[in-house]
């Protein structure tokens, strides 16, 4: 069992974890450790916390262990454990609050993850739609994972699944004015300070 | 006729070809128009949000105020489960408060009112409207099929955004297919979640997602798997040979379940051939062959229970006949003079 110092909590820690309340609108004091969304998680078998055990850090101040944590990367956003929550916790939007707060802090400790979802912007701001194909190559180019998936690829060559051709729209050049319009919006608004308490 | 403004997704014509052909096939049969959406965009799935809460509404957001050009008195009907969770997240999103309708006027940079309706296609199938018209149109009775409706996460969850059908145990899918015929099992993967893009991202954890929804729709009976997403469809029916090799390899039978689209079924049930409706494409290659065997077998349980029926009102006629005769005999017993002793 790990030991955890609670009696210094960096005031650094308590803002970063007071901005992951504000963004998943989430007050981690409510869960009650009852243990139900990590009963109902299916991907637990690749998480090194349980989702309960995020949200304990969370409420303890422990934001480290959380940003170094692979659970909010292996999570596939299915949304079980916010369904199940009797205390109304967003489990599933805390995830996603953790991984921006991660990235943000330059850490990724599932880098495929991190990759998938960065091909897959790409991919949307290149064409307006995302193309499968492309999107399934360039990723496995960039994690490294080559083989994945390719015997499927001929199967869905020779049933006309997938082409050559990509599918753009005319409009594609709106879509990413939009993408980067949003995101360096984002990119302002983090510079702004975050209130809330919520740890 | 009824119209919809329609949003294919992006795997419309890729990877979920056959849930397009069918649902095509199946619309124009029972008089649903779907009008595409022009220039509609990629809804973002869950990738949009993982990067920015606020990509992952605009991105949906212009496809809605599109669909609001083309006609703001039609409902969006979008067959992918995923396209339809971000399309109806974002909806909701913008019609929780003025803020944030102006919000996402402002990242999208066009008019929106945010008054478009969002549906999937269950809900187009479940209306009283559609119903009534694939009950009049249902020409071969799915009777030899036992599926299981699998519905996943997008449709039902978040809770507060879908509301459309129960999130542990939704019924729509489940009352078209005993609409056409068919018997859906009861089991308990209904909106278990397939992996979605962690199938890619993370492969080792999640390839027991897979596993698992096959074990427990084979435990319960059934003979085939329906979905009504591309993905759920993509991860189960291209998956399932990798984990039956590694099943074959730690001794463990292979999961023999072809997987439809629960539009590829209603086609079938209204007399749609297999290239028509895309089942020729689907990855385990014996989804046509396991069609014809069960269109057939069900073609003799409808014979059976056709002659069951005709057996049964005979009887029933033979019964009367007798009581009648029965009856005929004792009022001339009481009114003959012989019969007639006080
Ligand atoms: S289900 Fe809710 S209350 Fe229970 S441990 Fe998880 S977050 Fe806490
Ligand atoms: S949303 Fe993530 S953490 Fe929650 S149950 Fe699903 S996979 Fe697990």
């Amino acid at each position: 069992m790990k030991i955890v110092d609670l009696t210094v909590i960096p005031a650094d820690d308590r803002t970063a974890v007071a901005a992951i309340a504000a963004e998943a609108q989430v007050n981690f004091k409510d869960c009650y450790q009852c243990g139900k969304c990590s009963a109902g998680c299916p991907m637990v078998q690749g998480m090194d916390l349980m989702p309960r055990e995020v949200i304990r850090y969370l409420q303890l101040g422990k934001v480290q262990e959380v940003l170094n944590s692979k659970t909010p990367w292996v999570c596939a956003q299915c949304g079980v454990c916010t369904a199940r929550c009797p205390q109304n916790v967003d489990i599933c939007a805390t995830m996603r609050a953790v991984r921006h707060a991660a990235k943000d802090a330059g850490i990724t400790p599932v880098r495929e993850a991190d990759v998938f979802e960065d091909e897959f912007i790409k991919n949307v701001r290149a064409h307006g739609r995302s193309n499968e194909q492309y999107l399934a190559m360039k990723y496995n180019l960039r994690s490294g994972h080559l083989m994945q998936d390719v015997d499927s690829a001929p199967a869905m060559f020779a049933r006309g699944m997938i082409g050559i051709a990509t599918h753009n729209i005319d409009s594609r050049d709106e879509v990413s004015a939009l993408i980067d319009r949003v995101l360096q919006n984002n990119g302002a608004a983090k510079e702004a300070p975050k209130g809330g308490d919520a740890s | 006729m009824t119209t919809y403004s329609y949003f294919p997704g992006c795997s419309a014509n890729s990877t979920g070809i056959s849930y397009t052909k069918s649902a095509d096939f199946v619309c124009k049969k029972i008089g649903i128009e779907l009008e595409e959406i022009p220039e509609w965009c990629c809804c973002g799935t869950s990738a949009a949000k993982l990067t920015s809460y606020d990509l992952g509404y605009a991105l949906p957001s212009r496809s809605l105020a599109l669909a609001e050009k083309l006609d703001a008195s039609r409902p969006i009907v979008a067959p992918c489960a995923g396209c339809y969770a971000a399309l109806k997240d974002a909806l909701v999103y913008a019609q929780a408060s003025k803020e944030n309708l102006e919000h996402v006027r402002d990242m999208i940079n066009m008019p929106y009112e945010a008054s478009v309706q969002v549906m999937n296609l269950l809900e187009v199938f479940s209306t009283q409207e559609a119903k009534d018209a694939l009950q009049q149109q249902i020409t071969k009775p799915l009777s030899a099929f036992k599926v299981a409706c699998y519905y996943g996460c997008a449709l039902v969850r978040p809770v507060e955004v879908c509301k459309f059908d129960d999130p542990e145990d939704p019924q729509s899918m489940d009352t078209i297919m005993r609409l056409a015929g068919a018997e859906p099992i009861d089991w308990s993967f209904k909106t278990e979640c397939c992996g979605a893009a962690q199938q890619m991202a993370v492969p080792k954890p999640s390839r027991v997602l897979i596993e698992r929804i096959f074990q427990n729709a084979e435990a319960n009976g059934a003979n085939a798997i329906v979905t009504a997403c591309p993905l759920c469809w993509m991860n189960l029916d291209m998956r399932v040979k990798a984990i039956n090799k590694e099943r074959a390899e730690a001794g463990k039978p292979a999961f023999d379940l072809p997987v439809f689209f629960f539009t590829e079924l209603l086609g079938v049930a209204l007399g749609g051939d297999a290239k028509t409706l895309g089942i020729d494409v689907h990855f385990q290659p014996g989804a046509p062959a396991f069609i014809d065997q069960k269109v057939k077998e069900s073609a003799q349980i409808e014979e059976e229970r056709k002659l069951a029926a005709a057996e049964e009102a005979r009887k029933l006629e033979e019964r009367a006949a007798k009581l009648a005769a029965k009856k005929q005999a004792k009022a001339e017993d009481v009114h003959s003079p012989q019969g007639g002793e006080q």
